[in-house]
């Protein structure tokens, strides 16, 4: 099936995406695929934190494995909800989910 | 000034492998690199991960293959500038360039070569007012002179490995010393961890754990940090440093203002030789632009030895090099 991922934007603009849950990608490659400005460097092995989010809405529990966990610890800015968009693979359950891209990239 | 022929500006895989080709065809190479170690990407993203696309080598972890090319590349006795960015490249009147670092070291070449991948590492910044009025009057990005924090009052703010290991290292020569991270519980070593809590319970160490380092203090130089924990409970602590270390990330840093063609972030190049836009200046591995690029080391190899037998001409004045197998010659250093 597909599910609607709705992404807020810098500006607070929500732009929503439509991505499939049967071809084993994760949430990071689907934003790469849809233009986003997600550098991905370390290609989705949790070593880069350029992928990383907040979920905005709290129906999404999934709990963030070690080395995501590690990979948060080391940055600067996070809230309770970050999480490393490549370590978030589409599934059913995120249908409906709310994120906000925080890669340094586009926070400066 | 540093006087050489080929300066190299990254130290990455791709940086080190140019030296080995520059040196068989007898060119000498000082390497510059903003790090304050060689490696690039593999000793800064992920040194213990295997690699298994090096051909010979069915698996070598990254810091391996690095340590290899430095071995590799010994001969030739490149010189190395290193925890110094590159700022400037100076096209001179007799087609040399001379190149500045960010701490006003000078460079002479008679080509450049940009191996210079994702670009600069710089550290992690935290959001905080009035940061840079701070930068170099107590705010450290990295821990480059330990014995300069001697006797001081220091606070070290990250949950990382490095904040852990340089917190217990700073532990017994610092006058105060103060951790702050934002989770309740430090992961990654658990070795470290101990060491941390046992630092704080012989009172070593003031372990702050759920805070911030909210706002900065001082009078032209860092007086105290304002440390408020999750429940919005404020302290001030007096500091002589500030040491926030949250780790490295890429950015393209300086090399988008040298008048060169850049799409995306990387440098078009000529596929015959990896020259750029400016001639004398080529550009080799992560950093560069073609069509059908593959972002591997592999390629990035592939490329220094081409660059290297178009640099010859530069170098010598319009000499081309010929060809010739190492099992010929072996490895002629110099
Ligand atoms: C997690 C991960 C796994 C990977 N696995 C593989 C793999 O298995 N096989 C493979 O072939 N590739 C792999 N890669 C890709 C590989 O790491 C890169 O292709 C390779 O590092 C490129 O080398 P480079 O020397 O061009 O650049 P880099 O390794 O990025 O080095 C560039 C250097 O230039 C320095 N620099 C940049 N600008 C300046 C400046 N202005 N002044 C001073 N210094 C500067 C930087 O500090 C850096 O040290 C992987 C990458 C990642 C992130
Ligand atoms: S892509 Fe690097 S951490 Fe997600």
């Amino acid at each position: 099936m597909d599910i609607k991922i709705h992404i807020e934007e810098a500006d607070g603009n929500i732009n929503t995406i439509e991505a499939p849950t049967d071809m084993s990608l994760s949430l990071m490659e689907i934003l790469k695929a849809s233009d986003y400005p997600v550098a991905a460097t370390c290609g989705g092995m949790a070593l880069c934190a350029s992928c990383h989010v907040e979920v905005l809405d709290n129906t999404y529990n999934e709990e963030a494995n070690d080395a995501e966990m590690d990979m948060l610890d080391t940055l600067p800015v996070v809230s309770n909800s970050s999480r490393l968009a490549c370590q978030m693979p589409i599934t059913e359950e995120m249908d409906g989910i709310r994120i906000r891209l925080m890669a340094e990239e586009v926070t400066g | 000034m540093i006087h050489t022929d080929l300066c190299i500006i990254g130290a990455g895989p791709v940086g080190l492998f140019a030296v080995f080709e520059a040196g068989l065809l007898k060119m000498r190479c000082h390497v510059m690199d903003v790090l304050p170690q060689i490696g690039g990407q593999l000793s800064e993203i992920y040194p213990k991960k295997p690699i298994y696309d090096i051909p010979g080598y069915p698996v070598v972890l990254a810091q391996e293959l690095v340590d290899n090319l430095s071995k590799q590349i010994e001969p030739f006795n490149p010189t190395y500038t290193l925890g110094e960015r590159v700022e400037k490249i100076e096209r001179q009147e007799d087609e040399s360039f001379i190149l500045e670092t960010n701490e006003g070291t000078q460079c002479h070449a008679k080509a450049v070569v940009i191996a210079g991948g994702l670009g600069c590492f710089e550290p992690r910044k935290p959001a905080l007012e009035k940061l840079e009025n701070y930068e170099g009057k107590g705010i450290d990005y990295m821990v480059r002179h330990p014995e300069k924090y001697t006797n001081k009052k220091v606070v070290v703010a990250g949950g990382g490995d490095s904040a852990l290991d340089w917190t217990i290292y700073l532990a017994d020569m610092v006058e105060e010393l103060t951790l702050v991270h934002r989770g309740s519980s430090f992961r990654g070593a658990p070795d470290s961890a101990e060491k941390i809590f046992k630092l704080a319970e012989e009172g070593k160490l003031n372990l702050k754990l759920n805070s911030q380092v909210t706002a900065l203090h001082g009078n032209g130089v860092l007086k105290e940090c304002l440390i408020t924990d999750k429940a919005g409970k404020a302290e001030l602590v007096a500091s002589d440093y500030f040491v926030p270390l949250f780790g490295l990330s890429p950015k393209l840093g300086p090399i988008a203002s040298w008048n060169l063609n850049l799409d995306r972030n990387a440098i078009n190049v000529n596929v015959e030789d990896y020259s750029t836009n400016v001639p004398g200046v080529y550009a080799i591995g992560d950093i560069n632009q073609y069509p059908g690029k593959l972002k591997l080391i592999l390629s990035g190899f592939h490329e220094a030895a081409l660059m290297a037998q178009s640099a010859y001409r530069v170098v010598s004045g319009g000499k081309k090099a010929s060809l010739k197998y190492t099992t010929v010659n072996g490895i002629q250093s110099f």
